[in-house]
């Protein structure tokens, strides 16, 4: 039952909310938004965590010995230029541009995973010199803090890998369009939660 | 017929000695407050029943009231189909509960000012100071002004406010005395706060109202308000036997034990109480790092 | 291939009590798989049941799920009273700490989220879409998948009373006595993982819900003419996606103290259990609103649909609804006023909490004067409302007055706090989702359940109730503190013997629930629901057939005001029949997927629990592979053709559209 059959009363476009089921699109978006949400949800859990925790240093290092603002820098600028790709990458499939969404795709997954790489080989020197997350509460947060959001990066490479290959295999169908689609947000909530992120804890850090 | 009449003086006297536990018990625990704070908690409760009792009991009146009168049989009542609103008792329907709450919002306000745990309680005596430690599955009792501790027994003078300092050598407790009135959470690594004071000579009962573990109902401690005198005796009884409380002592004593009975100790450690506080923040092996 | 911390010494050959129970469930189970193979039912079973994407039948096996747990959860009561009525005085009763601990906890855990969240969402499974006036849920695979993560969870939960033990910690798990240092048993483990797992399925379920309200509704339902019963359940779910995951990252802090050496929670390197009890409760006070809010909505259905008008006050009522689901959130220090925070805190979060009682109230009053000037039925569904509207208030008053934090202090934790939430939950939960059972049963299974034991069911639980929980009330203020395993005075055991007694009711009652159910399907021929709409009901489910086809509604609805099937049934809007075109329905094909990966977190959490590594990651790999397998699922549906519509429409006599 499209909008154009239904007749409105007085002549006036029918209100969204009367107008039956939406369709599948906009159903699976918005679904896809609500669990986005409820992950942030788990973030802000971390988040403040990782304030009230942030001065449990136990009598070990704190944040500002530890951290590297340069490597953090660079991995900004990767993460944030990966939601670039993915961008130009959403805008091709929208084209239905084969080529062309292969390449901003595949460079957003190259770009998270010098994001990944740059973060591991942080908690490794961190680890080398005894700041692991068991050395204090302080350190216990802010690994499971930066190391959620890590996940959630490695999560996203993972699907974006299934999907190039449903791409191949499946063409634009719009069941995979709705993915890529979904990929999207997620690829740049997890940009908007490294926001805060390198504000709160490498910023922000004393 | 024996056995009937037999049954019938069974159940009339138990009914008596139910009735005397009844009337009994409301001199116990937080209905028979032994001291100021109990006293003004006692107040608060019974003001604040009173007040929503006299909402709660029109309600179910009423529910009970429409139920019967609307029910499909009755052929006197009205029956108003298409009735669903009426603004008059919109208005009302909303403001009974806010004044209600406005009230009782008050009396929480105040109440939470007054009965602060840390506030200190007016008193020509000077307060008391007690340290506590509530351990796997015991309770210590440190008094730094006298030198003395004792475990699982708590004597205080009457009339004098206690000026309790307490924390946890291992998992959360309360420390709860029902007569006395408040109750304050232990936590290991700091130190909570609570003034309470007896004004009536007696023995009570203080348990911990935490669930901390398999000794859990043994966390039973007597409370023994007593004359001024009286206390002074005490703890020159307890400083008779030479049982010092140390910090290997002290160690040892948080073993964890339950079903402990009382016993003192004829001196304590300067600073025992602080080692107390932060013992469990030092974990074994960073000792050995 | 080591087996982690798993060998035979986790099986309590020492407990007779747990062998004996663990013989008794396995050689029943065993009974049951062999009768269902021998009868050749697995392939129904299969297609019907377990693979169904329906949200009728998911609903349904929701509903189960929970009145099994309830057996389960019950049991643990019954135990618990029956200690109490003994160890009195010297005596030690017949469980020891380390047993009756466990039970305790058990009990909380399992009726919280094994009992209540479960028959709540499998209500709001079976009715929201059928109020709505559409053919399904939003995202139906997905229900399929939140309905075996939950029962995975349940599945946890009862290995470990064969396969180890349960957490001895009660059944929020405070640190630090869920540490590893204090707890380094499984239980914790158990507990943790079947939580994890559940909560999961329930944070899934409440996105596809919230969706489905949201973006999916009968044409010409605008907000404003939605059953109540739909806004409560919305405001439910969006509790839901608001307060699970803060569940999920407290577990997921714990888990990594306990595994990982993390130091979240602990007493040492400047760990902080006071955090754990503010985050957990921060979820904990949206959870109690989570299951009350469905089981207010419930009463509101069954009040206007037995009183034969509207609900009063509609407006008022969403709005109550949503200022509740807002309000929830900033309440929670009300469980922990005697932590210390200090006064201006603690008033703050006592007046907070009185203010969430004001749109509570003003749901009563308006349940009331829905009562007035109706002609009131006095059928099972209604005799709970009103033992509801009777019960519920006292506990709402109880729970006012802790909000006092003076008046906190000296109740806190004691047995009249217990008293408390289980007036509440007994008296608000399990009535409503006992009143929504009889009410949608027969739109379920196409007959009524039978009438006399419904009532005296009803009886059984409400003074069953006021017999087990008004000693509690009186064993509080005489300084009865909670979870006690024996206790000195004597004086408490009438009360708590008294207590003993209303437990023997109460299990009278469910006990007849079963026996109501074996009795109801043998006379199932002669309550048959022929018209779809065994109590002139005014909501749209009652549209149906009874049981509905599996697309519910052949054409959708055109809704032009509340109560849209009293409407139609009055003239005052059109049937569906005469307002719309009938065209091909598609729905979606079965799903093997969520069983599939309910069997994988099963796995997984055992693995994990008994820190059998290499076990756990083929299990997550076969849940990845499960996953990838649906990716790739052809997106076939089942067509239902104008034909098989018709025919069907035409069946249905009278009163049908």
């Amino acid at each position: 039952m499209s909008a154009a059959e239904l007749t409105a009363d007085g002549g006036h476009e029918m209100p969204l909310s009367e107008q039956g089921p939406a369709p599948k699109q906009v159903v699976v978006g918005y679904g896809f938004w609500l669990f986005l949400l409820s992950d942030i949800v788990i973030f802000s859990a971390l988040f403040a965590a990782y304030a009230v925790l942030s001065d449990a240093t136990a009598n070990g290092p704190a944040g500002v010995r530890l951290f590297d603002r340069q490597r953090v820098f660079v991995e900004t600028v990767c993460l944030l230029a990966s939601s670039v790709t993915c961008g130009l990458g959403s805008l091709a499939v929208q084209n239905r541009n084969v080529t062309n969404a292969y390449i901003w795709l595949i460079a957003t997954l190259a770009l998270g995973a010098s994001f990944l790489k740059l973060e591991l080989s942080e908690f490794g020197s961190m680890m080398a010199i005894g700041a692991g997350p068991s050395r204090s509460a302080f350190l216990s947060a802010f690994y499971t803090l930066v190391g959620t959001h890590g996940l959630h990066v490695t999560a996203g490479m993972a699907w974006l890998i299934v999907m190039l290959t449903q791409l191949r295999t499946l063409g634009f169908q719009p069941m995979v369009r709705r993915r890529l689609f979904c990929f999207g947000l997620f690829w740049h909530a997890l940009d908007i939660v490294w926001i805060g992120v390198f504000t709160i804890v490498y910023l922000g850090a004393h | 017929m024996q056995a009937a009449h037999k049954l019938r003086g069974a159940w009339r006297n138990s009914l008596i000695a139910q009735s005397c536990a009844l009337v009994a018990s409301c001199d116990e625990g937080v209905l028979g407050p032994k001291g100021p704070i109990g006293r003004a908690e006692k107040l608060i409760l019974f003001d604040a029943t009173a007040i929503m009792l006299a909402v709660i009991i029109p309600v179910i009146v009423l529910t009970l009231g429409f139920a019967w009168w609307y029910r499909a049989g009755n052929k006197r009542a009205r029956y108003l189909p298409d009735w669903e609103y009426s603004g008059r008792i919109e208005m009302i329907v909303w403001c009974i509960p806010t004044l209600i709450v406005v009230f009782l919002g008050g009396m929480a306000w105040i109440g939470s000012h007054d009965l602060d745990p840390p506030r200190p309680l007016e008193s020509q005596n000077p307060p008391l100071e007690i340290e506590v430690v509530s351990m796997d599955w015991k309770w210590l009792f440190i008094y730094p002004g006298k030198d003395v501790a004792a475990v699982n027994e708590l004597v205080v003078p009457i009339r004098t406010p206690i000026d309790f300092h307490l924390t946890s050598s291992s998992v959360m407790n309360s420390f709860f005395i029902p007569q006395l009135g408040s109750q304050i959470y232990t936590m290991a690594g700091m130190t909570t706060q609570l003034v309470l004071q007896a004004d009536v000579p007696g023995v009570y009962i203080g348990r911990s109202a935490q669930f901390s573990g398999d000794g859990f109902s043994d966390m039973q401690f007597s409370v023994r308000a007593v004359s001024q005198e009286e206390f002074d005796r005490w703890v020159a009884l307890a400083k008779e036997q030479s049982h010092p409380l140390d910090v290997a002592g002290y160690t040892s004593l948080v073993q964890p034990s339950h079903a402990d009975s009382p016993r003192t100790f004829s001196s304590v450690n300067p600073g025992l109480f602080d080692y107390a506080v932060m013992a469990t923040t030092m974990p074994a092996k960073a000792e050995a790092q | 291939m080591s087996l982690g911390k798993l060998s035979w010494a986790a099986i309590p050959f020492d407990q007779p009590i747990v062998m004996a129970t663990s013989a008794v469930v396995g050689v029943g189970l065993a009974s049951l798989l062999a009768l269902v193979t021998y009868k050749g039912w697995w392939p129904y079973l299969w297609r019907e049941w377990i693979t169904s994407v329906d949200h009728k039948r998911i609903g349904v096996m929701y509903v189960i799920l929970a009145l099994v747990m309830l057996v389960r959860g019950f049991a643990d009561a019954i135990m618990m009273r029956t200690q109490l009525a003994m160890a009195a005085g010297g005596a030690q009763g017949y469980l020891p700490p380390e047993h009756y601990d466990q039970i305790f906890s058990a009990h909380g855990t399992i009726m919280i989220f094994f009992v209540a969240m479960p028959f709540v969402v499998g209500l709001m499974n079976f009715a929201v879409p059928l109020q709505l006036g559409v053919r399904d849920v939003a995202f139906p695979v997905l229900n399929n998948v939140s309905f075996w993560l939950t029962a995975a969870g349940v599945l946890l939960v009862n290995l470990s009373l064969f396969v180890g033990e349960f957490a001895r910690t009660g059944w929020l798990a405070y640190p630090p006595l869920s540490e590893i240092a204090y707890s380094p048993g499984v239980g914790v483990d158990y507990y943790l993982w079947s939580l994890q797992i559940s909560g999961l399925g329930t944070l899934l379920s409440g996105i596809n819900l919230t969706t489905t309200i949201l973006k999916m509704r009968a044409p010409g339902m605008r907000y404003s003419r939605m059953p109540v019963f739909c806004w409560t359940a919305l405001a439910s779910n969006l509790l839901i996606v608001a307060a699970f995951p803060i569940l999920t990252a407290t577990f997921a802090m714990l888990l990594l103290d306990r595994y990982c050496g993390f130091h979240f929670f602990t007493n040492e390197a400047g760990g902080n259990p006071m955090m754990y009890i503010n985050l957990i409760w921060i979820w904990g006070h949206p959870e109690v609103y989570i299951l009350i809010l469905p089981a207010f909505g419930v009463f509101s259905e069954v009040v206007a649909t037995f009183s034969g008008k509207p609900l009063f006050g509609y407006r008022s009522m969403v709005m109550a609804t949503m200022a509740i689901c807002v309000l929830s959130f900033m309440v929670w220090l009300h469980h922990f006023f005697t932590m210390g925070a200090g006064a201006n805190v603690n008033a703050f979060f006592g007046v907070m909490t009185m203010i969430i009682a004001v749109p509570t109230g003003v749901k009563v009053f308006n349940w009331l004067f829905t009562l007035y000037g109706g002609r009131i039925r006095f059928t099972t569904p209604i005799y709970w409302a009103l033992g509801f509207m009777v019960t519920f208030v006292i506990g709402g008053m109880t729970g006012v007055l802790m909000a006092i934090p003076p008046a906190d202090f000296v109740l806190h934790n004691s047995l009249f706090l217990i008293a408390h939430f289980h007036n509440t939950a007994i008296g608000g939960v399990v009535f409503g989702v006992l009143a929504g059972y009889t009410y949608w049963f027969p739109k379920a299974f196409g007959f009524t359940l039978n009438e006399r034991l419904g009532k005296m069911i009803f009886w059984c639980w409400f003074i069953g109730f006021y017999l087990a929980f008004m000693p509690l009330y009186a064993l509080g203020l005489m300084g009865a503190t909670r979870r006690m395993q024996h206790y000195s005075d004597m004086s408490w055991r009438p009360w708590m013997l008294v207590a003993l007694c209303g437990a023997v009711l109460i299990f009278a009652g469910i006990a007849l629930t079963v026996a109501q159910l074996i009795v109801s399907i043998r006379q199932r021929h002669r309550h048959r629901d022929r018209t779809g709409d065994p109590w002139t009901g005014r909501t749209l489910e009652w549209s149906t057939t009874s049981p509905p086809p599996a697309w519910n509604f052949g054409r959708l609805p055109r809704v032009q005001t509340t109560d849209a099937h009293w409407a139609s049934k009055h003239g005052a809007a059109p049937r569906a029949s005469e307002s719309n075109d009938i065209t091909s329905v598609h729905l979606p094909c079965n799903s093997s997927t969520g069983v599939l990966l309910g069997f994988f977190a099963v796995v997984l959490g055992f693995a994990m629990i008994w820190h059998i590594y290499w076990l756990a990651a083929c299990a997550s790999l076969g849940a990845l592979t499960v996953a990838l397998l649906h990716a790739w699922r052809p997106e076939k549906e089942i067509d239902i053709t104008p034909e098989e519509l018709l025919a069907h429409e035409s069946r249905a006599v009278g009163g049908v559209a």
